[in-house]
């Protein structure tokens, strides 16, 4: 591993770490569960956001070097999302099964979590090198789309769950639009280049 | 899990935690959380250190106490939902330190559809009524809940002053509009000033409290001070913080939740752990400080004292 890429996979887990801290020197407050949940559902988030910051960073600095660490910021978005949904199964739930899947089918903010968090497990079981290889490279570009559609999810359903003051979750979908719409300003001008080369 | 449960008529006297006993354990308390926090000073937060407030004292214990552990201190202090101030539950406590600024009086209007309607300085509108320990439930529609040692009288007798005429069906709270004391009032979350209402009858059952204090001292800002509603048996947000208006009027009020979500919020808001919230269940509930969940109980607990009120009554449409 480069010393880039340590330095990244040590930053990336110091929320996990502080949260482990508050937790045992009782400074998360009087709901300590729900400070856990909130915490590691909002880094989870913010992760994601990264990710998606990574290509556009490159085109901008032509640092192609940042690939190598889009790979590590993608599972520490699957790693908070695991522990995010942990404290759901287990302290929301106590495992109760029955109960879990009723939750989900109710409870519309709940059904798009679940389904945000089982998108990214196909994302996470091809994320090897071997992986990659065995699906082609364009193959494993179009699986790996899915991340549009889990940024756009995990946003909804920060949305839905906020009681009623919305300032967070817009900021966070103001930053995705900025995010996607590079993306699709992009796209189209390489389109427009491409017909006026055709063209000329 | 264990729930001790007891007719609320039964607790004897004598099982009610004594005032002293957690005027001692406060002390303790405050002991411990001076140890704790010096040693280890890097890590602990910057504590709201409130000026040493006056203790009210012998207080009338009160029939209604549930004799449920106590939430400490502590907690009835920083884990606040009071959007005056911000809309995370840790800030209040902290930018209500200084709240109400004690330079200006506290003025408390009432009046509407009464005989006796008058302003009133805080300290004349409470001078005639004699001050109570109640230790209550406290749930919030979020799933959280508190057990919470009130001080204070009956809204009853406070009605009963003010001699409300045959056309008062219902009362009105208005909440102080001061957004230099109360910053959050610059953000429109809520149709400022926050208002909440009560029919006649709720607010006539010897359970409707207006309370001034907690744990026998005054309310902190982040509580509601200097006077607020306590609803035990309906969701948290119906218990009015910073009370400066008290109105009787002929027709239902309109909450601030109830403009800010009618879908989400009715008028009643009795604590249900039939009817869900649209958006989350609310069969069980967090009692802050414990591990598990527990069972969500009808009416908070006191459908013994409130559950005629609502005879006949589609509870599912009248949320």
């Amino acid at each position: 591993m480069s010393k880039f890429k340590l330095i990244i996979f040590i930053v990336s887990l110091v929320p996990a770490i502080w949260l482990t801290v508050a937790l045992l020197t009782n400074q998360l407050g009087a709901n300590p569960i729900e400070a856990i949940t909130r915490e590691t559902g909002l880094w989870a988030l913010r992760f994601l956001w990264l990710t998606l910051l990574i290509t556009p960073l490159r085109w901008i600095t032509g640092w192609n070097s940042l690939m190598t660490i889009r790979r590590m910021l993608g599972l520490y978005v699957f790693f908070y999302a695991v522990l995010h949904m942990l404290m759901y199964l287990w302290l929301d739930q106590f495992f109760d099964i029955n109960e879990i899947i009723k939750d989900i089918i109710k409870r519309p903010f709940i059904t798009i979590g679940f389904f945000t968090f089982t998108s990214l497990i196909p994302l996470v079981l091809t994320s090897n090198n071997a992986m990659v290889k065995r699906l082609g490279g364009k193959k494993w570009k179009k699986l790996h789309r899915l991340t549009y559609f889990i940024a756009v999810a995990s946003s909804i359903h920060f949305y839905m769950l906020v009681k009623q003051d919305k300032a967070e979750p817009l900021f966070y979908i103001a930053l995705l639009i900025v995010l996607l719409g590079v993306r699709i300003y992009r796209h189209y001008q390489r389109n427009a280049l491409t017909i006026r080369t055709v063209v000329s | 899990m264990l729930i001790r449960k007891k007719r609320l008529g039964e607790v004897a006297a004598s099982d009610i935690t004594d005032y002293q006993t957690y005027l001692n354990r406060r002390q303790f308390l405050n002991g411990a959380a001076v140890a704790v926090s010096a040693s280890m000073l890097p890590l602990s937060m910057a504590h709201a250190e409130s000026e040493p407030v006056p203790t009210f004292k012998d207080l009338i214990k009160s029939q209604y106490s549930t004799e449920e552990k106590l939430n400490t201190f502590e907690e009835i202090t920083t884990y606040n939902n009071f959007y005056e101030f911000a809309t995370n539950k840790t800030y209040p406590a902290q930018m209500a330190t200084k709240f109400p600024d004690k330079s200006k009086p506290w003025r408390v209007v009432i009046d509407g559809e009464c005989d006796k309607p008058g302003e009133y300085d805080y300290d004349d509108l409470i001078r005639p009524f004699s001050l109570e320990e109640r230790i209550y439930n406290f749930r919030c529609v979020e799933g959280w809940s508190m057990v919470i040692p009130w001080v204070g009288f009956p809204l009853a007798d406070l009605i009963k002053r003010a001699q409300p005429n045959s056309r008062a069906k219902f009362v009105e709270f208005t909440t102080l509009y001061d957004p230099e004391q109360m910053p959050g009032q610059k953000r429109a979350v809520l149709d400022w000033p926050y208002t909440e209402g009560l029919r006649m009858d709720e607010a006539m059952n010897p359970l409707t409290l207006l309370s001034v204090g907690l744990y026998g001292q005054e309310l902190l800002g982040q509580n509601g001070a200097p006077i607020r509603l306590v609803v035990p048996w309906k969701y948290g947000f119906k218990s009015i913080k910073s009370i400066v208006h008290i109105r009787f009027v002929e027709s239902l009020p309109v909450s601030a939740w109830m403009k800010a979500g009618p879908k989400e919020y009715g008028f009643y808001s009795n604590v249900n752990p039939n009817v869900d919230h649209p958006r989350w269940s609310q069969s069980r509930e967090r009692r802050i400080g414990e591990f598990l969940k527990r069972k969500t109980e009808m009416y908070n607990g006191y459908g013994e004292q409130v559950a005629h009120l609502y005879t006949g009554m589609d509870l599912t449409k009248n949320f």
